[in-house]
């Protein structure tokens, strides 16, 4: 899931903290709510979800440059609604808020956008696929070829992908359920994205290749009142499996939730409970101990990896905090992928 | 020993109260008529400082239109570009009889101000909801919230005290319908941190021209000169405050030169001596700053809601009416204190310990030899030659106000000369022997009160030149506004369909209606605001033109010449002939200058075609109607009910004229209440004087009362010496105060203002002031006078029985 955070509390950080992360704990009055049975309509479910208090477009890419150094690429469009309609000009009650990152082995550039709807200067249309704050953009005819551009004051980039393989429904045919009260949100992904593109970095452009995984998710209400913040990994194994797997942490116990994704682009959907995760280290990071190496273990699939990060200092100082990067998987299995931790 | 000195020092204040008193006053009142003006200036640089970083203001560059008017789709342009820029709408607003600056910012992409960040440290803020949605919420201080809190139709108010008054922020979109300016834009700020490799402007919009920081209107600058001015007058006060601790503290140590000799000769050594009598003067400068400091601190409360009415007339810049107390000046005003007391005495201080040891306490040590007159005079010479010097070679508003000062302080020290050789050429023409004696005891009294005649002096010229220009200044003014302000009706719409609408109903009713349409578009000496007139008798007949060419409406209104106001001739010095380049692409002839008072800001007109091709875009919502007067209520009823316009839409003519004369009657407030206070203190210092020169003076009374002269007639003759010298005082300030008067005029506010005006002068007033002046001298010597006449004689008798 990624349930990355919204936000716009943000703006004027009033309700952010007020309850749970960002103000994600509370009450959807006058908003819609994810309902199950509820069939997702493409390419209609790309475009936005304005009666939906949060939304958001995520992609993350674990890159090789042509220097042969491991980089990661996150570009994020996220949509918070104020009140749950669409209205044109500056009143509109729909704000964006554009994170774009870049992770270096030893460096981490990330840059922060926001806009309101209502203006052009933010949005997204689904057919042709088109998201864009500002100057950044991720557009493509469909999902299935997309141009993905974002920069600031000191690192830009500037990539193709190409998918491979179906979309991703998680949890039950995309309704997925996010705490013990069935709280939910709607989600699904395209986990196969073939990458290449050029990096922008202060000193030197560099070339690369990679995978991307674009996750889709909106809903009202994500959070129980009790959840504080998140784990969440998508990780692409060298087996050609990947897997989503998410932890909320509660003060009544954690809440888990998986897919895993066969090579073929078969998935299975893993109830609360399958997956376990344990923090095995923790970085000083922004003045807090942030988890950057963890075991997880899925008995289901013979799963038992050590989850590192690649740089430990991937903190995205915005408005709103988080720590998000890329990380390599090691173990019962090898592989790729990206790692976020909210609330700590 | 120590303690037994100061209990020695101490008694000596003990019996002379009145004394005590007057030191403290002296002291006090120099320091609070300083610090008030201090603290005034203070202020209102404040309100500057706040109202800058409330609006970001020079840290950011800003992006305009020509026509002051930048598209909501540019701005997106620019975002999608990559530029980082955040939108302001900004405007005018009137809401219940009062126009406000009403601010609309991006609240979303606008970097955080210190009105919004406050707002989250409030028991319930509002939440993004209530600011960014409709109705929306409008922030202001608390002195506009009860108005703004009255109007139904307005968005709920939330009180900021980190705003200047007189300012509303809102959020951008509550402000373009307030404004009934939708998808409008005034300026973007350009934000610090900008993305790699963006698009340069000419690429995405052309027509916007860059601004850094120092291109912007910059209030603090701008009202420079106004606080000069005020700090001068300050200083004015100040000085001649000083005059009185100087006079008290030369009585006091006259009349302890006894007790003084007493002690050292019992041995207390100088040394000892003089600290201690140093360091009662500064527990004495101390106790009269902070009596000064209450005084000032008050007098700056009473005075700052006229100064912030005048910078809000003068300047638009806003000044909040509250006063803060701020350490930085206590602690400066109590340094003026100690150090101005301690100057002021220095050199009775530095003749005390030079007394020789036993020689008596004779009158000649105290005064002034015939040398000292003439390297006063000298030095009077040098300052006032130095003062014009310094303004020929350096010009602007500073070497301004140095040549003042040289011609004030120079005058001033030629004063005693001039006395002194007009007393000599009346003894000269005296023959009874009383006159002789009379002028000859006032040659002698003249070192004596020649402080206290020259602080007199002062205050009379820069009465008198203050006053001229004041008055000089109100009859152009209202003779200005009678020639400006012709249209007998003044109308606003709510936007430009409204305006449009209003000027096809209003044609077949009036004699004319006139568009007011102007544009804020920039120029190398600041913002110039652009106009454009139709063509009509009103401008042709009435137009305040100070500068022309021949056939100056035909140039203007058929051949695409331009006028300019004199503030902005003066600034770029360009005058008919010359040509002004608005933007790059236009580049019109000067066919006139026109004098334009009250206005900070350069200003151009031009006929309406030619306005209209340089900014298209500009509002047309404001009118001048040409009706015939009586007509003119009946039509504003008309028009508010037609249009459904607010009461504060149609304005008539004299409500203008009435509301553009109070905004200069308050200009000039400050000034009299401060030209008012230093006569009053100097009159206060010619009393000190004559106190201090009383106890001195019995030894010249006593041979002449002994002669026969009576005590009545001796107090009389004391009165009549008091008054002709401030007689002759008054008729030398007079040539000094028109001199004043001119430099103020053609000199001071050239460099402040920008305009200068003619000169005229008030006899009446003149005979007013030296009414006062020998009234207040009057008083002053009523009191030696009256003494003098109750003496008993045994006094002067003593005066023969004592060694001298």
């Amino acid at each position: 899931m990624n349930v990355k955070t919204l936000i716009f509390a943000l703006l004027l950080p009033v309700s952010a903290l007020a309850q749970g992360f960002a103000g994600l704990g509370g009450t959807a009055d006058g908003f819609d709510i994810p309902k199950p049975g509820y069939r997702l309509d493409f390419p209609t479910d790309h475009g936005p979800h304005p009666s939906y208090r949060i939304e958001w477009w995520y992609l993350t890419a674990n890159l090789t440059g042509e220097d042969g150094r491991e980089y990661g690429v996150q570009w994020t469009l996220f949509r918070s609604a104020l009140k749950p309609f669409e209205q044109a000009g500056w009143q509109s009650p729909q704000i964006w808020m554009g994170h774009a990152a870049l992770t270096t082995p030893d460096h981490h550039y990330f840059a922060e956008r926001l806009s309101r709807g209502g203006i052009g200067q933010a949005g997204v249309t689904a057919n042709p696929f088109e998201a864009w704050i500002d100057e950044w953009g991720m557009r493509g005819e469909t999902l299935q070829a997309l141009h993905v551009v974002a920069g600031g004051p000191r690192f830009g980039y500037d990539l193709n992908l190409i998918a491979s393989g179906p979309l991703i429904l998680h949890g039950d045919n995309g309704f997925s359920v996010k705490s013990a009260e069935r709280q939910a949100s709607h989600y699904y992904s395209q986990p196969g994205y073939a990458v290449q593109g050029v990096l922008h970095l202060p000193d030197r452009d560099v070339t690369v290749t990679g995978h991307g995984w674009l996750d889709r998710e909106w809903s009202s209400q994500p959070l129980a009142a009790d959840q504080s913040g998140w784990d969440w990994f998508s990780l692409s194994l060298d087996s050609g499996d990947k897997l989503m797997a998410f932890r909320l942490r509660g003060t009544r116990g954690d809440f888990t939730s998986a897919t895993w994704i066969n090579p073929d682009g078969t998935s299975q959907s893993l109830p609360n409970g399958a997956v376990s995760f344990m923090p095995l280290e923790t970085s000083r990071v922004a003045n807090r101990d942030i988890p950057t190496e963890w075991r997880v273990t899925l008995p289901d699939k013979d799963l038992d990896v050590e989850v590192r990060a690649q740089n430990p200092n991937a903190w995205m100082g915005t408005q709103f905090q988080y720590w998000e990067g890329p990380v390599t998987v090691s173990g019962s299995h090898d592989g790729r992928g990206y790692l976020e931790m909210t609330g700590y | 020993m120590t303690r037994t000195v100061i209990q020695a020092l101490w008694s000596h204040w003990r019996v002379h109260r009145l004394q005590l008193a007057t030191l403290l006053i002296g002291i006090a009142l120099a320091t609070g008529l300083w610090s008030a003006v201090q603290a005034i200036n203070a202020e209102a640089r404040a309100s500057y400082t706040r109202a800058n970083q409330q609006l970001a203001l020079g840290q950011m560059d800003a992006l305009r239109h020509p026509s002051g008017i930048i598209p909501l789709e540019t701005y997106v342009a620019l975002r999608r570009a990559g530029w980082q820029v955040a939108a302001v709408l900004e405007g005018r607003y009137r809401v219940g009889g009062r126009t406000v600056d009403l601010t609309g910012i991006d609240m979303v992409t606008y970097p955080a101000l210190p009105a919004v960040s406050q707002l989250e440290q409030t028991v319930s803020p509002p939440s993004p909801a209530d600011l960014l949605t409709a109705p929306g919420r409008l922030l202001a201080s608390p002195e506009l919230e009860p108005l703004l809190a009255r109007q139904p139709d307005l968005p709920p108010v939330i009180v900021s005290t980190s705003l200047p008054s007189g300012v509303v922020l809102t959020d951008i979109g509550v402000a373009e319908i307030l404004l009934g300016r939708p998808n409008q834009i005034s300026r973007l700020a350009v934000l610090p941190d900008q993305p790699r490799g963006i698009p340069p402007l000419s690429q995405i919009a052309p027509d916007l021209q860059r601004q850094s920081p120092a291109d912007q209107v910059d209030t603090a600058r701008l009202t420079d000169s106004f606080h000069l001015n005020l700090s001068a007058f300050g200083l004015l006060s100040f000085a001649v405050g000083l005059f009185i601790v100087h006079g008290t503290v030369g009585l006091a140590f006259a009349q302890r030169r006894g007790m003084v000799r007493t002690l050292r000769a019992m041995g207390v050594p100088i040394g000892t001596l003089a600290r201690i009598i140093m360091a009662e003067l500064v527990c004495f400068a101390l106790a009269g700053g902070i009596i000064g400091l209450v005084l000032g601190y008050a007098l700056a409360g009473v005075l700052l809601p006229d100064v912030a009415a005048t910078l809000r007339g003068l300047y638009g810049a806003s000044v909040q009416g509250q006063l803060a107390l701020r350490p930085e000046w206590i602690l400066l005003g109590l340094a003026m204190s100690a150090g101005g007391t301690l100057a002021a005495s220095g050199h009775a201080l530095w003749r005390l310990s030079r007394i020789p040891l036993l020689s008596g306490p004779g009158m000649q040590t105290w005064r002034g030899r015939g040398l000292g007159r003439l390297l006063g005079g000298a030095a009077g010479i040098a300052l006032l030659l130095g003062g014009v010097v310094v303004f020929l070679t350096f010009d602007g508003l500073i070497a301004g106000f140095v040549m003042l000062a040289g011609i004030l302080t120079g005058s001033a020290l030629l004063l005693p000369i001039l006395l002194s050789g007009i007393l000599s050429l009346f003894s000269r023409l005296a023959q009874a022997p009383v006159p002789q004696w009379v002028l000859a005891d006032m040659q002698a009294q003249l070192p004596g009160l020649s402080l206290a005649l020259m602080a007199l002096l002062l205050a009379l010229a820069a009465n008198i030149g203050v006053g001229t220009m004041v008055s000089s200044f109100r009859l152009t003014f209202t003779g200005w506004l009678d020639q400006r302000l012709m249209s007998e009706l003044y109308v606003t719409a709510t936007d430009s369909s409204q305006g449009r609408e209003i000027q096809a109903w209003l044609s077949p009713r009036v004699d004319a209606v006139l568009p007011i349409r102007n544009v804020e578009l920039a120029h190398e000496t600041g913002p110039l605001f652009l106009y454009g007139i139709v063509d009509h008798a009103t401008y042709r007949e009435n137009w305040p033109l100070v500068a022309t060419q021949p056939d100056v409406w035909t140039k203007v209104l058929n051949d695409g010449a331009i006028l300019i106001n004199e503030q902005l001739a003066r600034r770029a010095n360009l005058w008919p002939g010359d040509s002004i380049a608005l933007t790059a692409d236009w580049v019109l002839p000067i066919a006139g200058v026109y004098s334009d008072y009250g206005n900070p800001t350069g200003q151009a007109i031009v006929a309406m075609e030619l306005f209209d091709m340089v900014a298209p875009g500009a509002d047309f919502r404001r009118f001048g109607i040409r009706v015939a007067p009586e007509r003119a209520r009946e039509l504003a009823q008309a028009l508010q009910n037609q249009f459904e316009l607010g009461p504060g839409a149609t304005i008539h003519q004299a409500a203008l004229k009435a509301q553009s004369r109070a905004v200069f009657e308050k200009t000039f407030v400050v000034t009299s209440a401060l030209n008012i206070l230093t006569l009053g203190v100097a009159g206060f210092a010619i009393l000190t004087s004559l106190l201090t020169l009383w106890t001195q003076r019995l030894p010249q009374i006593a041979p002449v009362w002994a002669m026969g002269m009576t005590r009545s007639r001796l107090a009389g003759l004391e009165l009549v010496r008091s008054l002709f010298l401030a007689l002759l005082t008054a008729c030398l300030a007079l040539p000094l105060g028109l001199l004043l008067a001119w430099v103020l005029l053609a000199v001071i506010n050239v460099q402040a203002f920008g305009w200068r005006l003619p000169m005229y002068l008030f006899p009446m007033s003149w005979v007013q002031l030296f009414l006062l002046t020998l009234v207040a001298a009057a008083i002053a010597a009523a009191l030696p006078a009256w003494r003098l006449r109750q003496l008993p004689p045994a006094n002067l008798l003593r005066v023969f029985a004592n060694e001298r």
